[in-house]
């Protein structure tokens, strides 16, 4: 009898806590730092406004983003909502937050950033972009000091940076004189300096003009001036940085970005000083760098449309997301906060006018840069570039051999995208 | 006398108390299960006769095999045939032996570069380079080493039991210990810069890094194959060697006239396995050069992995199909192994 009436207790309980557990959301997240151990702070906000949501932050590594995620999104078992980089590349997954925001908000707040997560006829309002990114050049200023030459200027070109890192690393006896990091990602803005154009007539895919970049860049590996070990050691189209070198103080100048100061300020601390220089400037005439970063996307597939929405759009808040840039030390995409300027927490005065200098950059971006960010098969040209721009270093391929090979790669994934 | 009978007489049977008494109780249990399932049992055998019977208790180990063995096999084959980057076999286009087409489309199959595939053709040719050095010099080696230590040496055990060490450690261990004694600042170039030989970018240097993954695989697996020819050559009879040492004969005809006959059926399982291991390579090239410089280190199962799993966008089609031309060459070394199981069995 005690049994029949534990089992109807267990019944009704579980029948009225049915509602609060059909309101969970799961948020798949990854960190460059400290993002969504922030995310899962400021979300208690949104929990305690919400009786009966439960907003469940899934840290996942970044890894898990790129590989698991789209699978799970394909067999209909993704979460909620998740942080991505492959903005236009899952667009038909996305949920149109249009019908829950007030989408006047949030162009006036993210304007053409919003148009990183659209493809061809779906253009809704789908993701808040959350970390604004920009690549650009780190230098160790004590390195040039101890070296006596002068930095070059703010519209040096590649070459002007190329000879003087050789000479401050052939002064100092450092080990190189420049890195860039093995991402097709990376060498995009440099590539644009020199005359990449990324699109074709018709808009879609292509590397025309990639060719005097490839062939500079190529060049420059076999005569030491940049580190062979970051493109040439590895296969694939596997991800190399050279953060660690710049850190070791062997590394006068060193492609990444903004994601990389929090980095800097931690690691390299008082051993030297280094500083923030932008992109450099190439033939093409353009100074520019890529900018990138990271959204959080809500999935048709949820349950919960709605809250998902809300979520999403509790995040984008100007007070909200002015503290999680601040905490979080990154590039804010969100106009207001962006013209408000933001107080990095904890920063150092190095990172806080690094972070400055980052920003200050996003206005040299090229259209191209801002364009090719936001398509669709740029994960596919970022892959192809790696691949045959290091088969050219190594000697494997000649550069017009890998620039043709990129061409053609280039349209069997666009094929099998079809 | 009479003591000894007494003794014989009063001996209790050898049968357990315990064991009796579990038997028992276990029958209990069981009984009445057994005459519950035996109705059905009688009736299905009634219905199917006695010999159909014996698929009925071959029935989960065949679903657990089909779905497990057969259906992916299926599957590979149903991808190797579809084209497009959906995942759901449903949202794929049939394209039917256009990815075979695209993977063997080339000019001339000795120049990657002539191929339409060429990162195929040099994943294929540095396979074949990497089996051919890998498995011949591993099982010389093994050969060496099992010699060795089949002899009286001092301290064989301690030498048998480090010869085996590295088959115990993960692929990804044995990778990175490799790669922290061989990177720019690792511990073989402090060595040589302190003997003042200077130190060598070998993670660079395609050919370096090609010799290194050989020698790192060597070095992982020959202790397995040691263990192997080991054993063959301890069933070797003695009286075979010591009718040798009455006739005189020198160490290297006892070598080559006994034991590599004797051995042979041994080192041609060894061969096999080898080369079944060695086309399988990935995990430990992998997480050592990641395929490169280049593409230098890539070989057959990298190439499947990246274009169906690490690359944008993910071509399964093409990573199904050629992981069916490695399976054809798979199945072709293990139908050759146990041609050579057979025959050596059968003496």
């Amino acid at each position: 009898m005690n049994h029949w009436k534990l089992l109807g207790t267990t019944a009704l309980a579980l029948g009225l806590a049915a509602p609060a557990m059909a309101q969970e959301i799961r948020f798949m997240c990854y960190s460059d730092g400290n993002e969504c151990e922030v995310y899962d702070d400021v979300l208690t906000r949104f929990e305690a406004a919400n009786p009966g949501v439960d907003v469940v932050v899934d840290v996942v590594p970044y890894q898990a983003i790129l590989e698991n995620l789209p699978v799970q999104l394909a067999a209909g078992t993704g979460p909620d909502m998740a942080k991505v980089t492959d903005l236009g590349g899952l667009n038909q997954y996305y949920l149109d937050l249009a019908p829950h925001i007030d989408t006047g908000y949030w162009d006036a707040s993210f304007g053409p950033i919003l148009n990183w997560y659209r493809v061809g006829d779906r253009q809704g309002y789908y993701g808040l972009h959350s970390q604004l990114t920009i690549t650009g050049a780190f230098v160790n200023a004590t390195l040039f000091e101890q070296a006596g030459i002068a930095m070059p200027g703010s519209t040096a070109t590649w070459d002007d940076w190329a000879a003087a890192s050789r000479a401050v690393a052939e002064a100092t006896g450092t080990p190189f004189p420049m890195a860039i990091d093995r991402s097709g990602h990376r060498v995009a803005g440099p590539a644009i300096s020199y005359g990449a154009q990324y699109f074709d007539a018709e808009g879609n895919g292509s590397f025309e003009g990639f060719g005097p970049f490839a062939a500079a860049f190529v060049g420059w590996n076999e005569d030491g001036t940049f580190a062979r070990d970051v493109w040439a050691s590895q296969g694939g189209a596997t991800y190399q940085d050279a953060a660690q070198e710049f850190i070791n103080g062997q590394l006068v100048f060193y492609y990444s970005g903004s994601w990389q100061v929090g980095r800097m300020d931690s690691q390299v601390g008082d051993l030297f000083d280094w500083q923030v220089v932008g992109s450099p400037c190439g033939p093409a005439g353009a100074c520019s760098g890529m900018p990138g970063g990271a959204g959080i996307v809500g999935f048709e597939q949820t349950q919960h449309p709605e809250i998902v929405a809300a979520v999403i759009d509790f995040l984008a808040q100007e007070d909200i997301y002015a503290e999680v840039a601040a905490r979080t030390r990154n590039l804010p995409a969100h106009a207001a906060v962006a013209s408000a300027g933001v107080q990095f927490e904890g920063a150092s005065p190095a990172a806080q006018e690094a972070l400055t200098a980052f920003a200050a950059d996003l206005a040299d971006v090229s259209p191209i840069a801002f364009a090719y960010q936001g398509y669709a098969g740029n994960r596919a040209m970022f892959g192809i570039t790696v691949e045959r721009l290091s088969q050219a270093i190594v000697g494997e391929l000649s550069v017009d051999d890998a620039v043709a090979r990129m061409g053609e790669d280039l349209a069997a994934a666009m094929a099998a995208s079809q | 006398m009479a003591e000894t009978t007494g003794q014989g007489a009063a001996a209790p049977a050898p049968t357990p108390a315990t064991p009796a008494r579990t038997d028992g109780l276990f029958l209990c249990l069981i009984s009445p299960v057994m005459r519950v399932i035996e109705i059905p049992m009688l009736a299905l055998q009634r219905m199917l006769g006695i010999h159909r019977l014996a698929w009925v208790f071959l029935l989960p180990n065949l679903l657990l095999f089909g779905l497990f063995a057969f259906l992916p096999v299926i599957l590979n084959v149903a991808y190797a045939t579809t084209g497009g980057a959906n995942v759901l076999l449903a949202d794929r286009p049939y394209v039917g032996a256009e990815n075979f087409g695209f993977l063997t489309d080339c000019a001339n199959y000795l120049d990657p570069n002539s191929c339409r595939e060429d990162k195929f053709w040099r994943a294929v040719w540095n396979t074949l380079w990497f089996v051919t050095l890998q498995v011949g010099i591993m099982v010389g080696f093994s050969l060496l080493t099992a010699i060795v230590l089949n002899r009286e040496i001092r301290a064989r055990g301690f030498f048998r039991a480090v010869f085996f060490f590295p088959v115990l450690l993960s692929p990804v261990v044995v990778a990175l210990i490799w790669k922290w004694i061989l990177q720019r600042e690792g511990v073989l170039n402090a060595f040589l810069d302190w003997t003042g030989v200077g130190g060598y970018n070998w993670m660079v240097d395609a050919d370096w890094a090609f010799g290194w993954s050989v020698f790192l695989s060597v070095w992982a697996h020959m202790g397995f194959y040691t263990l192997i020819l080991l054993a063959g050559l301890q069933a070797i009879p003695r009286d075979v060697y010591e009718a040798a040492t009455m006739d005189r004969a020198s160490p290297w005809r006892v070598f080559r006239r006994i034991t590599l006959p004797l051995l042979s059926p041994t080192m041609l399982v060894v061969l096999v396995l080898a080369l079944i291991k060695g086309v399988q390579t990935f995990d430990e090239v992998y997480a050592f050069t990641g395929g490169g410089p280049g593409t230098a280190t890539t070989f057959i199962i990298q190439y499947i992995y990246e274009e169906g799993f690490a690359g944008a966008p993910r071509l399964f089609g093409l990573a199904a199909a050629a992981s069916l031309m490695v399976a054809g060459v798979l199945v072709v070394l293990t139908l050759v192994q146990l041609w050579v199981s057979r025959r050596s069995a059968n003496g």
